[in-house]
């Protein structure tokens, strides 16, 4: 009965909200034919706000020498130092790392087998050996250090933090509050500060890491926390369990799987952060990338992308592999071939302590410059071949799309603007979505850089449109064709992980400097993710409803337009969701390849200390952006059941 | 405050549980709901309309003997599981007392409210709620885990149990590896192991398939035989409620309708909603000759064969039917009255009985 | 199934051994071979940045390997923009900057104001910033070379990003510019279009050669991409001291820059053998482009290139070691 009424009237009321939509859009384009140029509050590149001089002026306001941070700073250092020494740089008096190449392979591998099973186990040893022979063994070790150190810490704060939202539903509200703005303040914001209170080097790279990576893991516990069956928390109440006696026995170990999937994207997102804390002299791979960019050098950008990548698939599928193993104990001979392997790698360590060849890895395979030589040549050819068609193609959608959009939202005045979204959110959300709306344009007014706002504006909604459509196209497909799956799923893999930096000359080349690159480049980078996620929604769709369709004689289309997309309604809401915030984090990239506004703003503020203020505030603007384009997205996805939570 | 119903029950002093006035109400300042006779007297859809919030349990009061299996039963939503929660409060109760053994259980506080799960409560689940990291056996011991008894002990009880509910052989297997029947015997004999006073079940078998459920229900028979305990077992299966049911409390909407054992819901239901419930029922099944018997007519023959008046119809019938006389309920010597043909065949012969009854007791619910 | 796997695993583990065993009787014994640091003591470590462009790696390079093998210093190189190794100063995490562009305002905060920091002679080394175009296209309109007749092709230089007007191409964010207001002042109908990044700027110069598309854009000299491709200065208003006083008005060129070293206080007062090479350290814009090629295009490691120099060029370094 209530599915029917609700259906209803969704049905009376859709055409008549894409009704009111069309209309308020035709008197919007009519009022900017009248109004366009007047109060668009545009700001020079370096011109400053009044409110900007007073964020760069405060800037110091709390600067180093403070106790506590310069006790953070050390202990993070010291932990990093000793990562460092045990895997990567000389130490203790010696010339070579505590554990050499063989060792970490032997303890890697085994680790692997431990947690997850032989064949990411496999895959550990073909990985690690693999960076080896590109030549990148100490920078992939120093990545790992850092890496690793990042993401203890992190959990050390994320899980406790997502086992209190689990728990407590006002922790898990200001928490989702706060982890958005984490996740979308552009990283590019709080690195320079970081190093005003811990210094520059390992320990700031590190904290900027944690406040980029910890999200995910404390979403995930509080989610997982959150769908522990209540049956089973009532049942250990019922028994007489203390709080703490089912937080441990009950809630904890039945979410197991679910926060190792939070670790695995912690993780994830460390190891894309360490590469941009290079910027602060953050050791390892993403030094290389930066070098090799410094003379376009793509091959060797490549090289160590691609070991980042490498590097990056291994922790996935041990996390992964680590996430599915099933409850039960070892059998007894999985513990004898543990105790056995345990003792080889002992051996193993044992080598690399005392042999050259076992703790250097050997350099005179050069397989690292060849992969360098292949990539600059690939590129030079795509370059040569599609060179002239990509500047058409560039320019048509510039000249088509994004210009006019650009003109109807820097050319109206802000007021225009800001009521045409604010009645937009109302239509589509009511006062749910119109009082952000309000709260978010005022504040975006606020900031002094409205112009450059809308500049990225329309660069994002027209990145953030591509993405979805590709992503849905590329989803299902996969959703529905396991080859197909197989087959994208590393290539996705790959989009995700390898640094932005090292495909921007390629992209600078074949589409020269402009707000285009800036698009192209969170394409690829938003792309996987959207991806992924329609395709695990498809996937969930339940087999018997795919085949209750199929028996009524539907084509695959009427399958998938009636049946799978509405089922993974869900997950295509989250999916262009992630796509809005990823496309989001690239707009500082985007700075770097000639999109201006909003990104170089914040790339000035890092660069130029007069400019610190406005990067600030271009900052804040982009998060402000991000909040906006989420509730109204949210509100326009239709809802289910209730109110729908993010995640 | 508590008299809406009359129905016969156990008085306060017999009873080892005693509730008196219960309310729960979910939703928004819900306190104000029992406090405020106007807001207590709306029915639940008006109370939601006004206030946003739902009555789940209003206003019951019963008293539970010692050694009774207690059922509560009712339509889906209508606050069955919500009551038995409140029992041991793993729900806060809005309004009401609950007296457990002469103690004021609403006046308990953590410590000991954890005391009473620990050693005189037990619960058993829909769903089972087992623990799936954990194998039978640390499932069945989790009880006794964490109230702090050692480990050999805890071995040696929960192997007891799992032995007195069938399960022998699966102690080292793990929950998903067990078929849904034996799922729950690992909750039963989870919640058997801490030896509880009073056992609460709520619909424990409606996920069984009903082979398993009808051979799960004879096992809490048995056990009931065996270790005697106090239940009060919530379903919304009327055949397994008259079945296990010593007395049966019908539910509509939160409120108590009534009060009684089986026979007595089957052969004075107090509205028509009851009537309606029960109507399906094998009624040759649950009522006694006490419900049929009639005055003996002028000069009917009196000298017929002599029944007790707690015999079931069906198992009189042959009798009756094969008798030439009216036959006669005696009780204690006393003449209740007698039982001609006629008036087994008004209960055997029900229209669409059988029919329905026979589909009722497969029916698939949930 | 199960069975097999197991089987594989034990036979992994088996012939990992076997290898081990093998291999371990032979190789190098880790130490052996290991030098003592000489003289580490008198010079101790320092800790020099390392800024974003091949020519101050050029400079790192060499003054790193000089420290090192002459000296036997230890040296950490960091790799850090311009305005984050200025704040290094403060901190202690940086000791040496080699070539500092101006930066009039960090000078003032970093050795005025907190004194942490103090000059320590020149680079030797001249900068100069200004526009530029690519060859081709100073060779087929030989006048553009001159501020006043850019109006003249603005229409070449017109983009999908420049709105109708000439495109101005600006680069690193880190560099300071007045080319907003140049564009303004000279009464060009130029757009300044930031490219945000060095890179993106070369490769815009690289592209503009090669399909012979026209381009003008802010870039400076050293740099090694001159090796590669000999970019065309436009010829701005003159420079004159004084002209750029107040940011909003100005109207000519970029001035000379004398790049000049910078160290931390701390470092200064220590004195030391490493403060002296630093201070004496001192080269052409011809040497610096000779170390650069190598590290950009023949792509020698830093260390590499450093050696090479050094070795032909040992006069040189001998007068920075005060030999
Ligand atoms: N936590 C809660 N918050 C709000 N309303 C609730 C909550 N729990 C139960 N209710 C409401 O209380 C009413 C009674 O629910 P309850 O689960 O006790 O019913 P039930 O008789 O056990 O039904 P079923 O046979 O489906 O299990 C329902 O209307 C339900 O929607
Ligand atoms: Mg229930």
């Amino acid at each position: 009965m209530a599915a029917i009424t609700s259906d209803v009237h969704v049905e009376v009321r859709r055409p008549r909200r894409s009704v009111v939509i069309g209309v308020l859009l035709v008197v919007w384009v009519a009022a900017y034919f009248v109004l366009s140029g007047i109060d668009t509050l545009p700001l020079g590149g370096q011109e400053t706000t009044g409110f900007h001089r007073w964020l760069t002026e405060n800037r110091d306001f709390v600067g180093q020498g403070n106790i506590v941070f310069d006790t953070i700073r050390s202990v993070v250092d010291q932990l990093v130092v000793l990562l460092q020494s045990l895997v990567s740089q000389p130490s203790y008096g010696r010339p070579v790392p505590v554990v050499g190449w063989l060792g970490v392979v032997a303890i890697s591998a085994y680790l692997a087998w431990a947690f997850g099973n032989w064949k990411v186990a496999v895959l550990t040893a073909a990985g690690l050996a693999f960076v080896g022979l590109q030549g990148l063994w100490q920078e992939s070790m120093d990545t790992l250090a850092l890496t690793i150190a990042a993401v203890l810490l992190s959990l050390l704060i994320a899980i406790p933090l997502g086992i209190w939202a689990g728990l407590s539903n006002r922790a898990f509200k200001v928490a989702t509050l706060i982890l958005d703005l984490m996740q979308t303040l552009p990283t590019f914001v709080y690195l320079a500060p970081l190093t005003l209170f811990f210094a520059i080097g390992p320990a700031a790279a590190t904290i900027a890491t944690l406040i980029y990576a910890a999200p995910p893991a404390v979403r995930l516990t509080a989610h997982a926390i959150r769908s522990v069956p209540p049956e089973s928390v009532e049942a250990s109440r019922s028994l007489g369990s203390t709080r703490g006696q089912t937080l441990t026995k009950v809630l904890l170990p039945m979410s197991r799987s679910t926060v190792v999937v939070g670790i695995n994207q912690t993780i994830m997102a460390a190891l894309s952060m360490v590469t941009v804390a290079a910027l602060i002299d953050a050791p390892g791979l993403g030094q290389t990338v930066l070098k090799a960019l410094q003379t376009l050098d793509v091959g060797v950008a490549f090289n160590a992308g691609l070991a980042i990548v490498v590097i990056a698939i291994v922790l996935d599928r041990v996390t992964t592999a680590a996430g599915d193993r099933p409850w039960r104990t070892a059998s007894v001979r999985r513990k004898v071939l543990l105790g056995a392997g345990a003792i080889g790698v002992l051996v193993a360590i044992w080598f690399s302590r005392t042999y050259v060849w076992a703790a250097e890895f050997p350099s005179s395979i050069g397989v690292g410059s060849r992969i360098a030589v292949i990539a600059a040549d690939v590129t030079t050819w795509v370059q040569d071949v599609f060179g002239g068609f990509t500047y058409g193609v560039r320019d048509a959608v510039t000249k088509g799309v994004l210009n006019p959009l650009e003109a109807l939202l820097t050319g109206s005045p802000w007021w225009l603007v800001g009521a045409v979204v604010v009645t937009l959110a109302a239509i589509l959300g009511r006062w749910k979505a119109a009082v952000p709306a309000v709260v978010c344009i005022g504040l975006l007014v606020a900031t002094g850089v409205w112009q450059d706002s809308m500049v990225t504006l329309a660069s994002t909604l027209l990145a953030t449109v591509v993405v979805v459509a590709v992503g849905l196209t590329l989803g299902v497909w996969a959703g529905r064709n396991r080859r197909v799956d197989l087959v994208i799923r590393p290539i996705l893999d790959a989009g995700q992980t390898m640094p932005p930096f090292v495909y921007l000359v390629p992209f600078l080349a074949l589409f020269g400097t402009s707000r285009f690159t800036a698009i192209a480049a969170a394409v690829v980078y938003a792309v996987p993710v959207t991806t992924k996620i329609v395709a695990d929604g498809i996937k969930a769709v339940p087999l018997a409803t795919v085949e209750a369709a199929n028996s009524v004689g539907s084509s695959s289309w009427q399958v998938i337009s009636k049946v799978q997309l509405p089922v993974a309604r869900r997950a295509i809401t989250l999916a262009v969701n992630q796509g809005l915030i990823y496309v989001l984090a690239m707009v500082v990239v985007g700075g770097l390849v000639g999109a201006g506004a909003l990104g170089y703003d914040v790339a000035a503020g890092f660069a130029q200390s007069e400019l610190y203020g406005k990067g600030l505030a271009a900052g804040l603007a982009i998060v402000l952006l991000g909040v906006l384009l989420d509730r109204i997205t949210q509100a326009a996805a239709p809802k289910p059941h209730g109110k729908g939570d993010k995640q | 405050m508590t008299a809406q119903l009359e129905y016969p029950d156990i008085d306060d002093d017999n009873a080892l549980l005693s509730i008196q006035g219960l309310w729960k109400v979910f939703g928004p300042k819900a306190q104000r709901v029992p406090r405020r006779p106007e807001l207590a007297a709306l029915d639940r859809a008006a109370l939601a309309a006004k206030t946003g919030c739902t009555a789940a349990v209003r206003d019951l009061s019963f008293n539970v003997a010692p050694g009774e299996v207690f059922v509560v039963m009712g339509l889906s939503g209508s606050g069955k599981s919500t009551l038995v929660r409140c029992l041991t409060r793993l729900i806060e109760p809005t309004a009401g007392s609950l007296i457990f053994e002469g103690e004021d259980l609403r006046a308990a506080d953590e410590k000991r409210l954890r005391e009473l799960r620990r050693s005189k409560f037990s619960m058993v689940f829909q769903h089972f709620g087992l623990l799936p990291h954990r194998k039978v056996l640390d499932n069945v011991s989790y009880g006794l885990e964490v109230r702090g008894e050692s480990k050999p002990d805890r071995r040696r009880r929960a192997q007891e149990v799992i032995d007195l509910v069938g399960l022998a052989g699966n102690e080292h297997r793990y929950p998903d590896q067990l078929s849904g029947g034996m799922q729950q015997r690992v909750g039963l004999a989870r919640a058997l192991a801490n030896d509880p006073d009073v056992l609460l079940f709520d619909e424990p078998f409606s996920a069984l398939d009903p082979l398993i459920r009808r051979e799960m229900q004879n096992e809490v028979v048995r056990l009931h035989r065996e270790v005697g305990k106090t239940m009060v077992f919530v379903t919304h299966d009327l055949s397994e409620a008259l079945k296990l049911g010593d007395r049966i409390l019908l539910m509509r909407d939160g409120a108590a309708i009534q009060l009684g054992t089986g026979d007595e819901l089957v052969g004075a239901p107090a509205d028509d909603y009851v009537r309606d419930f029960v109507r399906d029922v094998p009624r040759a099944d649950v009522l006694t000759l006490r419900w049929i018997a009639r005055a003996p007519r002028d000069g009917e023959l009196l000298d017929g064969p002599e029944l007790g008046p707690d015999l079931l119809v069906r198992e009189a019938t042959r009798l009756v039917l094969e008798s030439d006389r009216p036959v006669k309920v005696v009780d204690g010597g006393q003449l209740l009255g007698v039982i001609s043909p006629e008036e087994i065949l008004a209960v055997v012969a029900d229209p669409a009985d059988s029919h329905w009854s026979a589909q009722s007791s497969v029916r698939p619910t949930d | 199934m199960k069975k097999l796997r197991y089987a594989t695993a034990q036979w992994a583990i088996g012939l990992t051994a076997a290898a081990l065993a093998l291999a371990g009787c032979g190789g190098a014994k880790v130490g052996d071979e290991q030098k003592p640091a000489a003289g580490g003591k008198e010079c101790g470590s320092f800790n020099l940045t390392v800024s974003p462009w091949v020519g101050y790696e050029a400079n790192a390079a060499v003054v790193a390997y000089v420290a090192t093998k002459d000296l036997g210093c230890k040296v950490v190189k960091k790799n850090l923009k311009e305005e984050i190794a200025w704040q290094g100063f403060g901190t202690g995490e940086v000791d040496v900057n080699l070539e500092n562009w101006g930066h009039e305002d960090l000078k003032k905060k970093y050795i005025e104001t907190d004194k942490v920091a103090v000059e320590a002679g020149s680079t030797g080394v001249n900068g100069v910033i200004g526009w530029y175009v690519p060859p081709w296209m100073a060779a087929k309109y030989p006048d553009i070379t001159d501020s006043k007749n850019l109006n003249k092709y603005a229409d070449l230089f017109k983009t999908s990003e420049s709105g109708g007007k000439g495109q101005l191409l600006d680069g690193d964010p880190s560099y300071v510019t007045n080319d907003e207001a140049l564009v303004k002042n000279l009464g060009l109908n130029y757009k300044v279009v930031q490219s945000g990044s060095e890179t993106a700027l070369i490769q815009a110069f690289r592209d503009a050669e090669k399909t012979k598309k026209p381009l003008l854009a802010y870039f400076y000299e050293p740099q090694w991409f001159f090796n590669e491709l000999k970019l065309v200065k436009i010829n701005l208003p003159a420079y004159k001291a004084g002209c750029d006083a107040d940011p909003a008005k100005i109207a000519c060129d970029y001035p000379p820059y004398d790049l000049d070293k910078i160290v931390s206080k701390k470092f200064a007062d220590a004195g030391g053998p490493a403060y002296d090479l630093v201070k004496n350290f001192k080269w052409t814009n011809e040497d610096q482009n000779a170390v650069a090629r190598m590290i950009a295009v023949d792509k020698l490691t830093p260390d590499a290139a450093a050696e090479k120099w050094v070795n032909a060029n040992r006069a040189k370094v001998d007068t920075w070691l005060g030999k």
